[in-house]
């Protein structure tokens, strides 16, 4: 609803064409690159790379005039309202990207492999691999030399060896971040700046920390497991999943690490912090993505 | 309550810039309605003129003038292009120039973003119209892209496609960001929810529809890349993954899809039916209910696209019960929308006549849809012209009369000219005549089993498609006739007052014709609505 300020409309913008602009590269960049693979001559990376230049340079500017805006009191709380709304059904929408991966996971383990194995209402697709057995972690793919499966699993080992699980630390390492933005948050409300940004410093360390446990696993799927994402549905699924969330996961890195540089620079007050505000949501989020992520991929 | 919109400081003019970089650089939501509208209208000739195509094609047994591989091409783009270039922009340029109005905003509540999401619209479709011209040809799959053939068996250009679906759903999401944000953040002093305009509420809804759904489209569009470039196997049976997951995910997008498509329709028609009955819409809360029904129950229908996949019975049975449950709101909005004319003093401007065709043919193709919606008898009518003349009742005489309706009633309006009475009526009666000539007969055929999809038929299909080809010839014309209309109306219609039609109500009809670059710089008071 309204209130009695003014709502600020901002003037004609360039920024908007140019991010366009930048994301019709993007289109084009990656479009030739991924059909170019493999093809040494190609040059088309540099319109990739191009494209992301633009695109980051662009919201470089636009976050940049945001913030001047603000800092010259432009903005009323109705409008500040509008991003409050406008990042919670961002955040929505990445909701409902999980959500198809969910889908599609809990389909392939509830219908399609059984199925392919001979059990259930459909399990006449079994005609198709005679031979193959509905397991999960699906190690023995339908046809093996097209999709050689996997050596291992990630799955959950027993209890007492759970210290050598790397998804173990993760899950802490996240649960843990998730704790120590709010406590970010709660220190910069009570005005101590001191602890806001000790606690940011801890939040980043835990998500960076993450990051690098999480590639490092992948790192041993490739190497020692016989884990690709060419091992069937089990690797499609596994990398496809901990792969999106962890792209998630370095985003709401980046966005929290300009906020703890912008904190470090004196930014933020006690009422006015909705770079914080929103980058906490986001975190919030990617750790309650992969918390169902570790039950549904890795544990059951 | 005195706001005033701050206009750049440096820059203290309140009307728009000069010259072509007004429309570039714009944060006017009546100058990116207005590029949206116009950027449907030229994507409905280009996808009309596909249509033309297959028509021609169609017009007599055997190969006539395209090759089957480009036939494929023009099904595929034209689908693509009438869903995703036509009809849905079209409905957000409505929202953008007409959910501020009538909620008495100043602009969209984002109006940087708003003028993103338009401009990568274009970007999008030119990549997917440049994809005629590569190695390959354009994707040529239909516009529901099933794999395998999407993946194994798609053309090279179809990475194009994928990442032009992934910047127009990017496109859609922001939009309907910026939608939900300023329905919910921005309305006058004293409109409450309930006392929304029901365009509005149907936006609200729709709006939401779309963040949920376009996000899964771009999920699947992503495993497809995967599984095209980088080995996995979502919906590679040898290992361990499945076809049909590809169907189950694209229609858990593609049926709340179909109702973003007819839902603003439902709020647009709503509008002009109670001005020119004169009498307030019949059961307003009612509407609203029905809207929000409609779009719950389109999460839990999407298999009835599918019955013949081969799915446990369990799932037909729920897919089919789910289904002819959506039969009971969108009865309840049609028996409002004649409720509202009954006893009403009609009058039948060309916009009311597009609204009463509505009614009518869009019921055609709702009645269609529950004898689809049977799961046994499905088995017949699947992947026939039965399912073409289906879609189309919903989509042309739905959809599409709904936004020429809108259009005929807001163009005043917008333009300050009235458009010519007369020749609306002759582009209302030509479209009615031909749009019926092209599709009734289109379920003979199918019932009696002519496939879709196929460049050639059967001998004894010959009559029919040869009127079929007639009507659909002569629907294209008559759309050339309201291009004509428009851009009359723009350059030289008679002037119009600021209520336009008697009995119009609402904050638009308030506010001079056209409305000011910047329509309510203070919030409007409720009480100037009580006529």
């Amino acid at each position: 609803m309204s209130t009695d300020s003014s709502y600020y409309v901002p003037a004609s913008s360039k920024l908007p064409l140019a991010m366009a602009f930048g994301l019709l590269l993007f289109v084009l960049g990656s479009g030739y690159t991924i059909n170019n693979l493999g093809n040494e001559d190609s040059n088309a990376h540099w319109l990739l790379f191009t494209s992301f230049a633009i695109i980051w340079g662009t919201m470089f500017f636009w976050f940049g005039s945001v913030i001047k805006e603000n800092d010259s009191g432009m903005y009323s709380d109705q409008l500040n309202q509008s991003f409050v709304w406008g990042m919670a059904w961002f955040i929505f929408s990445e909701v409902m990207f999980f959500f198809a991966f969910f889908l599609a996971l809990g389909y392939v383990r509830l219908f399609a492999v059984p199925w392919l194995g001979g059990e259930g209402e459909k399990g006449i697709t079994n005609i198709l691999w005679p031979a193959f057995e509905a397991t999960w972690p699906l190690l023995e793919t339908p046809d093996n030399e097209l999709f050689p499966g996997a050596d291992h699993s990630m799955a959950m080992p027993a209890f007492n060896k759970l210290h050598t699980w790397l998804p173990f630390w993760n899950t802490l390492c996240l649960v843990t971040s998730s704790g120590t933005i709010a406590l970010a948050e709660s220190a910069l409300k009570k005005g101590n700046r001191t602890f806001f940004k000790l606690w940011m410093v801890a939040t980043l360390t835990l998500g960076y920390v993450f990051v690098f446990l999480q590639g490092f696993e992948y790192y041993e799927a490739y190497t020692h497991l016989g884990l690709t994402l060419g091992s069937g549905i089990y690797g499609t699924t596994f990398f496809l999943m901990t792969g999106f969330h962890g792209f998630h996961v370095c985003l709401g890195a980046i966005i929290l690490t300009i906020v703890t540089i912008r904190g470090f620079g004196g930014a933020f007050s006690d009422h006015d912090h909705f770079g914080l505000a929103a980058g906490s949501w986001y975190w919030h989020f990617v750790d309650v993505v992969w918390i169902l992520l570790v039950l549904v991929v890795y544990v059951f | 309550m005195s706001a005033v919109i701050e206009s750049n400081h440096d820059d203290h003019h309140h009307g728009p810039a000069k010259g072509f970089s007004r429309w570039l650089y714009t944060t006017n939501h009546k100058d990116i309605g207005s590029m949206y509208l116009w950027f449907s209208l030229i994507m409905l000739f280009i996808g009309g003129a596909m249509a033309m195509v297959i028509r021609a094609e169609l017009f007599e047994p055997g190969s006539q003038i395209v090759s089957p591989e480009f036939y494929n091409q023009m099904v595929t783009n034209h689908g693509l292009i009438m869903v995703f270039g036509v009809i849905m922009p079209a409905f957000v340029g409505f929202a953008n120039w007409m959910i501020p109005m009538q909620i008495g905003a100043p602009d969209m509540a984002l109006p940087r973003l708003n003028n993103l999401s338009f401009w990568i619209l274009p970007a999008a479709f030119g990549i997917l119209l440049s994809t005629f011209f590569m190695e390959g040809g354009a994707p040529n799959f239909g516009w529901t892209f099933y794999a395998p053939l999407s993946t194994e068996y798609a053309p090279p250009t179809v990475t194009f496609f994928i990442f032009s679906v992934h910047i127009m759903g990017a496109s859609s999401i922001m939009g309907s960001i910026n939608i939900i944000t300023t329905i919910l953040n921005m309305r006058a002093p004293g409109m409450t929810l309930m006392k929304m305009p029901l365009f509005v509420w149907s936006w609200f809804i729709t709006a939401y529809l779309l963040i949920a759904v376009m996000p899964v489209l771009a999920g699947a569009v992503t495993m497809m890349l995967m599984d095209i470039h980088f080995g996995t196997s979502f919906f590679k049976a040898a290992g361990g993954g499945d076809p049909v997951l590809f169907q189950h995910i694209f229609w858990f997008f593609g049926h709340p899809e179909v109702y973003i498509m007819i839902l603003p329709a439902f709020g647009i028609v709503s509008h002009i039916i109670e001005t020119f009955s004169r009498k307030p819409i019949f059961g307003y809360s009612s509407m609203v209910y029905a809207i929000a029904s409609i779009a719950l129950l389109s999460f839990v229908v999407w298999a009835h696209h599918m019955f013949t996949v081969g799915m446990p019975i369990a799932g037909e049975l729920f897919f089919m019960y789910s289904t002819m449950l959506i039969a009971i709101p969108t009865g309840v909005k049609v028996f409002n929308w004649l409720s509202t004319m009954f006893k009403g003093s009609l009058t039948f401007e060309t916009p009311m006549l597009f609204s009463i065709a509505f009614v009518a043919l869009f019921t055609i193709g709702g009645l269609s849809g529950i004898m689809l919606a049977i799961a046994p008898a499905d088995f017949q009518y699947h992947d026939t012209y039965f399912v073409v003349a289906h879609f189309h009742y919903v989509l042309v005489p739905g959809a599409l009369f709904s936004l020429l309706a809108g259009a005929y009633y807001w163009l005043p309006k917008w333009t300050g000219h009235m458009y010519d009475e007369t020749l609306g009526k002759t582009h209302f009666w030509m479209s009615f005549i031909s749009v019926n000539l092209t599709f009734f007969p289109m379920h003979f055929v199918g019932l009696a089993g002519m496939p879709r999809r196929i460049p050639d038929y059967s001998m004894q299909f010959a009559d029919w498609n040869m009127m079929v080809s007639v009507g659909a010839f002569l629907f294209g014309l008559s759309q050339l006739l309201f291009l004509f209309i428009v851009i009359k109306c723009v350059l030289n219609g008679k002037k119009a007052t600021a209520e336009v039609w008697e009995g119009a109500k609402g904050f638009e009809w308030t506010v001079d014709s056209p409305p000011p670059y910047h329509t309510f710089s203070s919030p409007p008071s409720m009480e100037t609505l009580k006529a």
